[in-house]
């Protein structure tokens, strides 16, 4: 286990390392003046070269990295462009909204999905199967920002039963924002329910294949314990490591439907920075966002190993 | 010589199947409702994008400003915009932008992970190392994430949103011809043309890339339908295509504000977006079941 630990720890630190430098190469060293985009069109050469030097912009480009990569480790992402305020603070606060709505959100898929594809694959084709299948499928096919505005015309307009609005007040804890954060978690629900759906009936069906499924039947185990005894159990080991898979769609899923809603999260705050071309806070938002989900992609991997013997001492 | 006779009589297999194998895939995706419906659909939207200015009434950028804000009726079969811009005619005229963009950007990165997975995994050693750990790198960070990285440093438009696709899927694509080398290279086929002194350029192409089309056009066309969905969330989200370029996600960006009012300008368009990709879903789901049994 120990070893296991070891080599994946190392090989996330190392597929961050590169991220960084693709996040850095991608903001800092194509076509663009930074000097430019802060100051303005009207600027003076003498001003843009004074906060060239200010920005370590006319250091050789190795050495912008290191720094700048220096800089983040250490916690010092320093100001954005835009606001002039301090980024770590503010992408501290919406990383926190951010985690609260997507909580939520696997709280209610999770479950839900788990369930739906498990029935359908135990189904197999038949019409409880097409039901889930057909209705995954389509749900798949939704993109967020259109089950989300079909729900905020449903739930908020015709109904009045929820905000439109989800501009939740800074430091609001889950309970008091809750009526802001259902209709966000239900439309990043919907689409990872979809996901995690198919992928659970896959596993349920491939699982019912195995010869030791049809050993354990003959030997007159009663159905429903081959199924929860055996295939549950083999089944839903993938699932885990469907959920860490799943996690990308969901933070893809919650950047758009934070701005369907308006929600102060680091989707709403990456298309922001994109809006003022706000570089380091882009670069900033960006880094914590992979850095989150290679955590994640760990954590399911150690739960995976922990559950499976076979990977842990293999 | 011998072996090259057993070789060019037997091991060849995947090739010489090749015409009756679509015609199964055919027979498989006609045969089930679901994807039959789905083929129907994208079949509609592509003959709709081929069409397109000759079934649009109007010109996608038309304003007919005494007809702002109309309900869907005869003269205007989806409605009209706040700027009297007639909301069919931008649908049907949007799904030439969705196809070239989507298709296009599709294309390139199943060409582009072709090629690179073909190439660095027969060559196999540091080369296929580092292509795919620079491949882990780029998959590490989720799609959208990618996409809204390099567009907010090249700035929006439609060659950006171009690159983006390709950027985003070209990894994937080649992870996925990747493992189809892993199992066909060690095969008897394989070994076979190498010995015979083939050149590498015969070996990739004749003998492994056959093995690899049924997986890469699965993949393919689920990559088209996350590609549709990609540049329909970056229109939304004001970082692809540009106003004002009838894009489907851009429309519904432009009536969200004026729902109310304009419902038809919101759901028309974003009714066409979900359309195309549950067909292509749909069509996907059948391909996948023809090929991969």
């Amino acid at each position: 286990m120990a070893r296991f630990l070891i080599r994946r720890t190392g090989f996330l630190l190392l597929t961050l390392l590169l991220t960084s430098l693709l996040i850095f190469g991608m903001t800092r060293l194509l076509p663009g003046d930074v000097a430019r985009v802060i100051l303005g069109r009207e600027a003076g050469e003498a001003a843009l070269e004074a906060l060239r030097e200010e920005l370590g912009l006319n250091q050789p480009a190795p050495l912008q990295y290191l720094a700048w990569l220096a800089d983040f480790v250490r916690g010092d992402w320093g100001e954005s462009y835009s606001t002039r305020l301090p980024i770590r603070e503010v992408v501290v606060e919406r990383l926190g909204n951010s985690l609260m709505l997507a909580g939520l959100t696997l709280a209610m898929a999770v479950p839900l999905a788990v369930a739906l594809g498990v029935l359908a694959g135990l189904r197999e084709e038949r019409p409880a199967d097409q039901v889930i299948s057909i209705g995954a499928l389509a749900v798949v096919g939704l993109p967020e920002f259109v089950t989300g505005l079909v729900l905020i015309e449903i739930f908020a307009f015709r109904l009045r039963w929820l905000p439109a609005n989800s501009s939740i007040a800074p430091g609001a804890g889950v309970l008091e924002a809750l009526p802001q954060l259902v209709l966000p978690a239900l439309t990043a629900t919907l689409v990872l329910l979809a996901y995690i759906v198919r992928l659970t009936r896959a596993g349920v069906i491939e699982e019912l294949r195995q010869d030791y499924v049809r050993t354990a039947a003959l030997k007159g185990l009663a159905p429903h314990r081959v199924i929860v005894g055996h295939v549950l159990r083999n089944a839903l080991l993938p699932t885990v490591t469907v959920i860490a898979i799943s996690l990308g769609w969901l933070i893809s899923g919650l950047i758009v439907v934070e701005n369907v809603f308006n929600y102060p999260g680091l989707g709403r705050l990456l298309t922001f920075a994109i809006d003022r071309r706000d570089l380091p806070l882009l670069q900033a938002v960006a880094m914590i966002t992979v850095l989150i989900f290679a955590l994640a992609n760990l954590a399911a991997d150690l739960i995976y190993a922990a559950l499976n013997p076979r990977i842990r001492l293999g | 010589m011998a072996l090259e006779t057993i070789d060019r009589r037997g091991d060849l297999a995947p090739v010489e199947r090749a015409p009756g194998a679509w015609r199964r895939v055919l027979r498989a995706v006609l045969g089930r409702p679901t994807s039959a419906t789905g083929l129907a659909i994208v079949l509609l939207f592509a003959a709709t994008a081929l069409l397109g200015p000759l079934i649009a009434p109007y010109e996608a950028n038309e304003q007919v400003l005494a007809e702002r804000r109309q309900p869907p009726s005869a003269t205007h079969l989806f409605g009209t915009d706040r700027l009297g811009r007639d909301v069919f005619s931008r649908v049907v005229l949007g799904s030439r932008d969705i196809f070239a963009l989507a298709g296009l950007g599709t294309l390139t990165a199943v060409l582009l992970g072709t090629v690179l997975g073909l190439a660095a995994s027969y060559r196999g050693g540091w080369v296929e190392e580092l292509t795919f750990r620079s491949f882990d790198a780029l998959l590490a960070i989720p799609a959208l994430l990618l996409a809204l990285m390099l567009l907010g440093t090249i700035g929006p438009s439609r060659q950006s949103v171009l690159l983006v696709i390709a950027v985003v899927y070209t990894p994937i694509v080649a992870r996925v011809v990747r493992s189809v080398v892993l199992a066909v290279k060690p095969r008897g086929f394989v070994e076979a043309a190498r010995m015979r002194g083939e050149s590498l350029v015969y070996v990739l192409g004749r003998e492994i890339l056959p093995s690899a089309l049924p997986a890469l056009a699965v993949e393919a066309a689920l990559r088209f339908s996350y590609a549709i969905f990609l540049v329909a969330s970056l229109g939304f989200l004001g970082v692809g295509v540009q106003p004002p370029a009838p894009d489907w996600g851009l429309m519904v960006l432009e009536a969200r504000n004026d729902v109310a009012l304009t419902p038809w300008a919101l759901y028309f368009p974003a009714g066409a977006i979900a359309l195309l990709v549950i067909g292509v879903n749909l069509l996907a789901d059948g391909l996948r079941r023809g090929l991969q049994g």
